[in-house]
């Protein structure tokens, strides 16, 4: 019975001596294999060997700090609405007096969390940012035990005194002029040279 | 040791072992050690076989019987997943007619064995009968034709298996 | 006497464990064959390129968790994977490793544990009982899917040894008419291997041996798609490390008896002519240990031949098996023992 005329007729032809001798088949198989035998293998040896990164890989997020080592972020939550996995929570606080040194704005974010499970690194955050603090850098999430222990609060975060992480390649000048053009006045390279924008 | 040879306690034991595994047979209850130990049977028998230098004669014993005849034992009761506890409930007369057979038997062994003494063994070469090359030639050439006639009855009854294994007969 | 009986104990251990010693780096050389042909690396962590992973293998499978089902009958199942091992470490016995040697001494060692005059019967009599070790373990296990392997394993040794059976037998027509192993690799020693007149033959011994060391592509009986782990399923730690160990120490021995029947075993082309050029006179060790090597090189050639079946062909279904096993083999077998008769009786080695 025939319902379309799409059906096709699968062959069903039977096999010629040589083919049932299998023989043939079989070695033409084996040599195929045996030939992959010296050929390279593409594998990476990963701890010894790694391949070339791209210098604006976008691992493991850093909260920079100015040149004085006061931290950039003023807790506007630009980046949280960025956030397309909504990984990113903070709470902003009032700077104090005598704080000046640690916080460059006013307001400063208390608590900033960043859930690492739910991150999906595509760098919107660093997009958002009207301050330069947050930056998406090379290094790479470590593998933890707990499901906690992928929310990285501030002492993960914020960048070091001492390990200052140069994020200078991610910062191209396309990117500084854009944001220099949005953003307010005091934009500033991390070497605290002003840009030179066309406008 | 204590004035037997070797030989005679090798005899001795398996011997021994061979009526205790054949005995274990018939007392298990569970069908599969009934079967591993005819197995062990068997190779005890096969050890009889190399002390009377009959070599090939113990090696084909374990080819065939231990090698691929139990192996198919096994095989059968392994599948039958037959239990201690699913034995089947013997009637009275089936006991009468196994006591009956078996005494039968009884009689048939004992009565060759007696009339044994008076058998004329025709001597082969002594005690190198046993050995391939001359077991060959004595086959090959006094015996070839009850060796054909024997395959010609295993040939026969291989096609009456393979005529009751066919689902229908045309 | 005590000389001869310790060299005798000597060679047992030195087989003994040169037999384990291949089976441990056949496991990380199969992996690591099975990389190359797939263009991968394979093991290479533990030690330098990977040398020490069979010691990791054989310490994780010791640390394992020994589990013995509830319902199983504990002899039994103890019982199975000792007697594959006994049954697959007894088959190095009749081996001729290597040819004669004489000591300044006078005495003649020999490179072999026994030289029976049954030989080859006695290789058959010890694969046929090879089975009862993957029966019995897989009956203990009281496992469906240990028992269906179980069962697949034993019918397809027995269907698969009889084609074995008279492939040898056209071969011991060949050679003369021996049953001893030692005279049968003799009989090559002055003219050509055995391979040139036995060329289907070898190809139907080699086919057996796969499927008689449950190897792929006749590896059925451990069919993991089918059968979950096959005849090992209930077993874990060393009792499962048993079962695949021997597995390889059968792949070991038959490649010794392929090479020993039908590649001349310890002999070589032009071995006599490198004897003379070299100034060594007959029944020296070193023409011994040479022809050792010979045999050795011989063995792993064939060892990787295993390997590379296993890792290009894929697995038989089970009535395709059968149908090869006793449709193709048997019939070509039988016709090859006729065509050996008759090519030998006109070559003069049969005489009525």
């Amino acid at each position: 019975m025939q319902l379309t005329n799409r059906s096709k007729i699968v062959s069903d032809k039977h096999q010629t001596a040589m083919e049932k001798l299998y023989l043939p088949a079989v070695l033409k198989g084996m040599s195929i294999t045996i030939s992959h035998l010296f050929k390279r293998t593409p594998t990476t040896k990963y701890p010894e060997q790694k391949r070339p990164m791209s210098g604006v890989y976008r691992g493991q997020h850093v909260l920079k700090r100015d040149e004085n080592g006061a931290e950039r972020c003023t807790a506007c939550g630009l980046c949280a609405v960025a956030c397309p996995a909504e990984a990113i929570t903070m709470e902003s606080a009032e700077r104090k007096k005598g704080e000046e040194h640690l916080y460059r704005e006013e307001k400063y974010a208390k608590t900033y969390e960043i859930n690492m499970l739910r991150c999906i690194f595509c760098g919107l955050c660093e997009e958002a940012c009207p301050k330069e603090a947050i930056f998406l850098t090379d290094r790479i999430v470590d593998a933890e035990y707990e499901r906690d222990d992928f929310v990285y609060g501030k002492d993960k975060l914020v960048e070091k005194m001492d390990k200052r992480i140069d994020v200078t390649k991610r910062q191209t000048l396309a990117v500084a002029q854009f944001k220099q053009i949005a953003g307010t006045k005091h934009n500033t390279l991390w070497n605290g040279k002003q840009i030179k924008g066309k406008h | 040791m204590l004035g037997y040879t070797i030989t005679q306690w090798l005899f001795g034991i398996l011997s021994f072992l061979s009526i205790m595994f054949g005995l274990m047979v018939v007392f298990s209850r569970n069908p599969v050690s009934s079967v591993l130990y005819l197995i062990l049977t068997f190779f005890c028998i096969a050890g009889h076989y190399l002390l009377m230098n009959a070599q090939f004669l113990a090696v084909v014993h374990i080819v065939v019987y231990a090698g691929a005849i139990m192996v198919l034992f096994l095989f059968v009761i392994m599948l039958m997943n037959l239990n201690e506890d699913q034995e089947p409930q013997r009637t009275w007369l089936t006991k009468i007619i196994a006591a009956v057979a078996g005494g039968l038997m009884l009689f048939v062994m004992v009565g060759s064995l007696k009339g044994s003494e008076q058998l004329q063994l025709q001597s082969y070469g002594a005690s190198q009968v046993g050995l391939v090359k001359n077991l060959g030639k004595v086959l090959f050439h006094d015996f070839l034709f009850p060796f054909e006639i024997a395959s010609v009855l295993l040939l026969a009854a291989m096609v009456g298996a393979i005529m009751i294994g066919k689902r229908d007969i045309k | 006497m005590l000389s001869f009986i310790l060299y005798k104990l000597l060679v047992c251990i030195i087989i003994f464990a040169i037999s384990l010693g291949v089976a441990a780096y056949s496991t990380l050389w199969e992996r690591k064959f099975a990389a190359f042909l797939q263009d991968r690396v394979g093991p290479d962590r533990a030690g330098p390129k990977g040398i020490l992973q069979p010691l990791a293998d054989g310490g994780k499978m010791f640390f394992k968790e020994e589990i013995i089902p509830n319902v199983s009958n504990r002899f039994l199942f103890i019982l199975g994977p000792s007697l594959f091992m006994l049954t697959a470490l007894m088959t190095g016995t009749v081996i001729p490793w290597g040819k004669d040697f004489t000591t300044a001494a006078g005495n003649t060692y020999s490179f072999q544990i026994t030289d029976i005059n049954i030989g080859v019967l006695y290789l058959l009599g010890v694969v046929s009982i090879g089975v009862y070790g993957i029966m019995i373990g897989g009956w203990a296990s009281n496992n469906k899917y240990a028992l269906l392997g179980a069962i697949r394993a034993s019918s397809q040794m027995i269907s698969y040894e009889i084609a074995m059976g008279i492939s040898i037998i056209a071969l011991i027509v060949t050679s003369g008419g021996t049953l001893s192993l030692r005279e049968i690799v003799e009989s090559q020693d002055e003219g050509v291997a055995n391979i040139v007149w036995q060329p289907l033959g070898f190809l139907i011994f080699f086919v057996c041996a796969l499927a008689e060391t449950n190897r792929a592509p006749f590896d059925l009986p451990e069919c993991e798609a089918e059968l979950v782990g096959g005849y090992h399923t209930e077993y874990s730690s060393m009792k499962l490390g048993l079962f695949l160990f021997a597995e390889y120490i059968n792949m070991f021995i038959s490649s010794a008896i392929m090479s020993a029947f039908y590649f001349g075993g310890y002999n070589f082309p032009f071995a006599k002519e490198l004897y003379h050029a070299i100034g060594l006179q007959e029944g020296s060790i070193w023409i011994s240990l040479i022809g050792f090597g010979a045999f050795f090189t011989k063995i792993i050639i064939f060892i990787n031949v295993f390997m590379w079946v296993r890792w290009t062909l894929p697995r038989f279904r089970y009535d395709q098996l059968m149908n090869l096993g006793w449709k193709v083999l048997l019939p070509l077998s039988l016709l090859n023992l006729g065509i050996t008769i008759v090519v030998e009786y006109f070559r003069g080695n049969i005489h009525f």
